[in-house]
């Protein structure tokens, strides 16, 4: 049951689309940044994404070698769990679908890991089928560190915590290993239409 | 959810509002009496949902002021004049009313006296208010950790928990440091700009201390306080962050 606060009001947006905001979600026009420590700040010619675990032969990229794959260009809403929604964000990046297209593997599972020690846990089927991408590029920029620069993981259909930023592996696992937030209470898996903000929800 | 590391679901409850009590210009500290509170760590967090008469919801994350208490949880919060929910809690809440809230929230920006130290705490503006839960802690342990704390601030008028901060700074192990941003009082000796990588190696403990540091603040002030301890030899694995706002610049 929910128990009305005495004078109450609240804001609401009369300028939102229908079933574009999720439970609990605010607009913003701005792009708050959250983590959970300082921001790495890592060098593009250093840069490399690894995919790693349950396959044959681990593959890894550079970033020329990143930037020469086919590229998609992506307009998406997201959904950060600390509770604001930014519609309509606009993104270049490599489908996860190209960097698997080739690969055989078991997984079900797999762990993002990222420069700065950051990691977040994902369903395979959750990062294929064109639901997941390596994002370079925001808002027609390159992405800027405290974003997530030089690239993040994009996986605007679940909570943004899972868009791991300064990714660098994605590890293929049989298993679901919780990542970061996840160890400290947040949802494993995190839909934001149905508020799987913590576990348990 | 049954991992190791997961607490139960966190359910809603509904918290009593006991006491508010006005600080600096558009801070309100409100305490709330919250039966079924499970306890919570320095640095933690609660989601507040406020709900108006035709059911129209909204949630917040509002950060903790105090160590646990039994029932008790104590919120500072911050007017933001374009806020949905902060203006509320503010201006509006008063005693007797009742507000649902969740929590805890967070584990990893977080600090208790077993942890040791050195400590460092560095604050900008409303930052402070996670931090002064770390610091009451450690005050209410009576324990010998020594602690450094920074805080940036446009004025001393908007020092919050200023009066407070005056007492434990005279205790034994706690050195406390400011920094007023855009006016100072008459006769005001101490730094008058925002933080910068000169100020953290004049007031920070050196890398050498391996201090546990936590940044609280607006994200302008966090990206320049962390990078620049991270400069100075600071392991980033040993600064914890926490930024509000939108992309907005330091006090």
């Amino acid at each position: 049951m929910n128990r009305i606060s005495r004078g109450f009001l609240g804001r609401r947006r009369r300028d939102v689309p229908a079933g574009r905001v999720p439970p609990g979600q605010y607009l913003t026009d701005g792009f708050p940044i959250l983590a959970a420590g300082p921001t790495p700040h890592v060098d593009i010619s250093d840069w490399r994404l690894s995919l790693v675990g349950e396959i044959d032969d681990p593959l890894t990229w550079t970033w020329d070698e990143l930037r020469a794959l086919p590229q998609e260009e992506i307009t998406v809403d997201i959904h950060c769990v600390t509770k604001w929604s930014k519609l309509d964000t606009g993104w270049v990046g490599v489908s996860l679908d190209t960097l698997l297209a080739d690969v055989d593997t078991s997984a079900e599972f797999v762990l993002a890991r990222s420069y700065g020690g950051y990691t977040t846990n994902l369903p395979l089927a959750d990062v294929s089928d064109g639901k997941a991408w390596i994002a370079h590029t925001y808002d027609g920029e390159p992405l800027d560190p405290e974003h997530g620069g030089p690239a993040r993981l994009l996986v605007p259909h679940l909570y943004f915590w899972k868009s791991a930023k300064w990714v660098r592996e994605i590890e293929l696992r049989g298993d679901d290993e919780p990542g970061f937030w996840e160890g400290y209470g947040y949802h494993s898996y995190g839909d934001p239409w149905l508020e799987q903000r913590y576990a348990g929800d | 959810m049954a991992g190791a590391t997961l607490r139960g679901r966190l359910t809603w409850l509904l918290g009593d509002v006991v006491e508010v009590a006005d600080g600096p210009p558009g801070v309100r500290t409100i305490a709330l009496d919250c039966p079924g509170w499970q306890g919570h760590l320095p640095g933690q967090h609660v989601d507040i949902r406020l709900t108006a008469e035709d059911g129209y919801q909204a949630q917040r994350s509002y950060s903790i002021a105090a160590p646990a208490d039994g029932d008790r949880v104590e919120l500072t919060v911050e007017r933001l004049d374009d806020g949905e929910v902060s203006p509320y809690l503010t201006d509006e809440l008063r005693p007797g009313d009742q507000i649902e809230l969740r929590g805890p929230i967070g584990g990893y920006f977080v600090w208790e006296p077993r942890l040791g130290g050195p400590l460092l705490l560095i604050a900008g503006g409303s930052g402070v208010v996670p931090l002064m839960a770390m610091l009451r802690a450690r005050v209410a342990a009576a324990a010998d950790v020594p602690v450094r704390m920074l805080l940036s601030a446009r004025s001393q008028g908007e020092v919050i928990f200023r009066e407070e901060l005056e007492g434990i700074g005279r205790g034994p192990g706690v050195e406390i440091t400011h920094t007023l941003t855009r006016s100072q009082p008459p006769g005001w000796t101490g730094y008058d700009r925002r933080v910068d990588r000169d100020m953290l190696a004049e007031v920070a403990w050196p890398p050498s201390d391996a201090p546990h540091v936590f940044v609280c603040g607006p994200t302008g002030f966090v990206e320049t306080a962390a990078d620049a301890l991270v400069s100075l030899g600071h392991d980033p694995l040993r600064i914890r962050t926490e930024r509000f706002g939108p992309t907005g610049g330091p006090p």
